[in-house]
């Protein structure tokens, strides 16, 4: 189709100028916290999600059905190091690109037996918050070759589509004009690697597809639904963008 | 990309998003600091109120505070009341305290409905009372939204 | 039950000033925000909070929508003996959590 050809010419030559978009000076999202925020984020007693990382080590050890998640995995914070940093992957039982809180959500139906976890319920948030703080530190390192760079490619077509009545894509915030200011709020660059993370303005956690959802809304575009392929795609390009930078789930947020 | 439409567009929808904080009165609190005292007049001064000259986000604003106090069973800081003038409820906390404390302090997190005064009125041992204020400014992030879940 | 955490150091000197912190799982909810389709979503708030140290009640707070969701609180406690530390909490809708945490005064 002529537009779409053209359309794709157009997405891969703002691809080529600004992927990686920050050559260099990537940046984490605390940085474009205030120093109130940062220093909550940092205390591991006052950082709120504490409360959700204990919720999901007592979720671990829980037997349900006589199994439980330290039933096969073990200590988490052995076999759990560097996992969240890997994800989202292409997962072959599921024949697609999930992410993290899909793949617990796996575990928790075929492996225990139990009923799917909700999105955004204290119970999934505390798992996967207590998944992600096992990577700490390490390095975003996601695969986004076979069978994952479909998912991949339409993540980035998406991250660099104008969409919403304010005709914005994501780039135009994120890579344009990071380090900008809206109000009081300096533009971050978008960097996914503090999910699930504490958002003061929704004063409890959430995972990093409902911040995703609420960026969908602030360009006043439709919100792709929990679990859409939309939401994964885009996930996964993120922490392509992101590879490298130093996990820092759970993190805090304004 | 048009960059002038894209700044117009934003403070359009900056505007629309009326920022509940704003629309808040100062409320009077002469009558809260009354019932504590029981009419009395506080002593000015010796409370130390320690939040952000600027606070970013209204929701979670780091509070502490210090009463000078040697916290002696003979003079004590018995209680210490917060008030935010131009919250839908003023009264915040009331924190209580003791000899048992050793130190008249306390920390927590507020929150503030837009930029105004915290007043901190301490209850001392021997029907005494102090008080202070402290301004703060409160900022607001443009990319609210709005809760959505 | 409400889940929350408390924090006292492991071993104080007698008569020694030390901090005991506290956060408790809450909304907080201030009754006047909407959710997603224009509701409001109900004031639920915690209102009492107190803390006993060898049975003995050594900290307390009546709050409310004021303070930030999932409340959190710092307040010193002298040394006495070894014991108890007992933060106790109750809401609007009389629910109510409790947790602990001993001090050894050596």
């Amino acid at each position: 189709m002529q537009r779409g050809c053209v359309f794709a010419l157009c997405i891969s030559s703002a691809a080529l100028a600004a992927d990686p978009p920050h050559a260099g000076r990537a940046r984490n999202g605390s940085e474009f916290q205030s120093a109130d925020v940062r220093a909550l984020q940092s205390d591991d007693f006052a950082n709120p999600m504490a409360l959700w990382v204990e919720r999901g080590e007592a979720s671990w050890s829980r037997a349900y059905n006589g199994r439980s998640c330290a039933g096969c995995h073990g200590d988490a914070r052995k076999s759990m190091k560097g996992v969240a940093a890997r994800y989202p992957r292409y997962d072959a039982g599921a024949g697609e690109v999930i992410d993290l809180s899909r793949r617990i959500n796996g575990c928790v139906v075929g492996g225990l037996g139990a009923r799917k976890l909700e999105a955004e319920s204290d119970e999934l948030l505390g798992l996967e918050a207590y998944i992600a703080l096992q990577s700490r530190g390490m390095p975003v390192n996601v695969a986004i070759d076979g069978s994952a760079h479909a998912t991949w490619e339409a993540g980035r077509e998406l991250y660099f589509t104008r969409i919403g009545q304010l005709n914005l894509a994501c780039t135009n915030c994120h890579d344009a004009s990071w380090g900008k200011t809206l109000l009081a709020e300096t533009i971050s660059q978008g960097q996914p690697t503090g999910w699930p993370a504490y958002r003061l303005e929704w004063q409890r956690p959430g995972s990093l597809q409902r911040r995703l959802r609420a960026c969908f809304n602030g360009v006043r575009a439709a919100m792709p639904a929990y679990g859409s392929h939309d939401l994964v795609a885009l996930e996964l390009y993120l922490a392509w963008r992101a590879r490298g930078l130093p996990m820092e789930a759970p993190a805090v947020r304004r | 990309m048009k960059r002038r439409a894209f700044l117009r567009l934003s403070t359009l929808t900056v505007a629309a998003g009326a920022l509940p904080a704003d629309a808040q009165e100062v409320r009077d609190i002469a009558p809260l600091i009354q019932a504590i005292t029981h009419g009395a007049t506080p002593e000015e001064g010796g409370i130390e109120i320690g939040l952000p000259p600027i606070a970013e986000n209204g929701h979670s604003v780091p509070l502490t505070l210090k009463v000078a106090s040697p916290m002696t069973q003979a003079h004590h800081v018995r209680a210490i009341h917060v008030i935010a003038e131009r919250n839908p409820r003023p009264a915040v906390a009331t924190f209580h305290l003791g000899p048992w404390s050793g130190r008249a302090e306390v920390a927590t997190r507020m929150r503030l409905a837009g930029t105004q005064k915290v007043t901190v009125v301490a209850v001392l041992s021997g029907d005494r009372f102090r008080i202070a204020r402290k301004e703060v400014v409160v900022e607001s992030g443009a990319c609210l939204d709005e809760g959505s879940l | 039950m409400l889940l929350g955490r408390i924090q006292v150091p492991p071993s104080v000197k007698r008569a020694a000033v030390f901090e005991v912190r506290v956060i408790v799982q809450h909304p907080m909810e201030t009754g006047f925000r909407r959710d997603y389709e224009g509701r409001i979503i109900p004031l639920h708030i915690v209102q009492h909070l107190a803390c006993t140290y060898g049975g003995r009640e050594v900290f307390r707070v009546e709050l409310g929508s004021g303070i930030a969701a999932n409340p959190y609180f710092v307040f010193p406690v002298v040394a006495s003996e070894s014991g108890e530390m007992v933060v106790e909490w109750s809401d609007d809708r009389g629910e109510s959590g409790s947790i602990s945490a001993m001090v050894n005064v050596p």
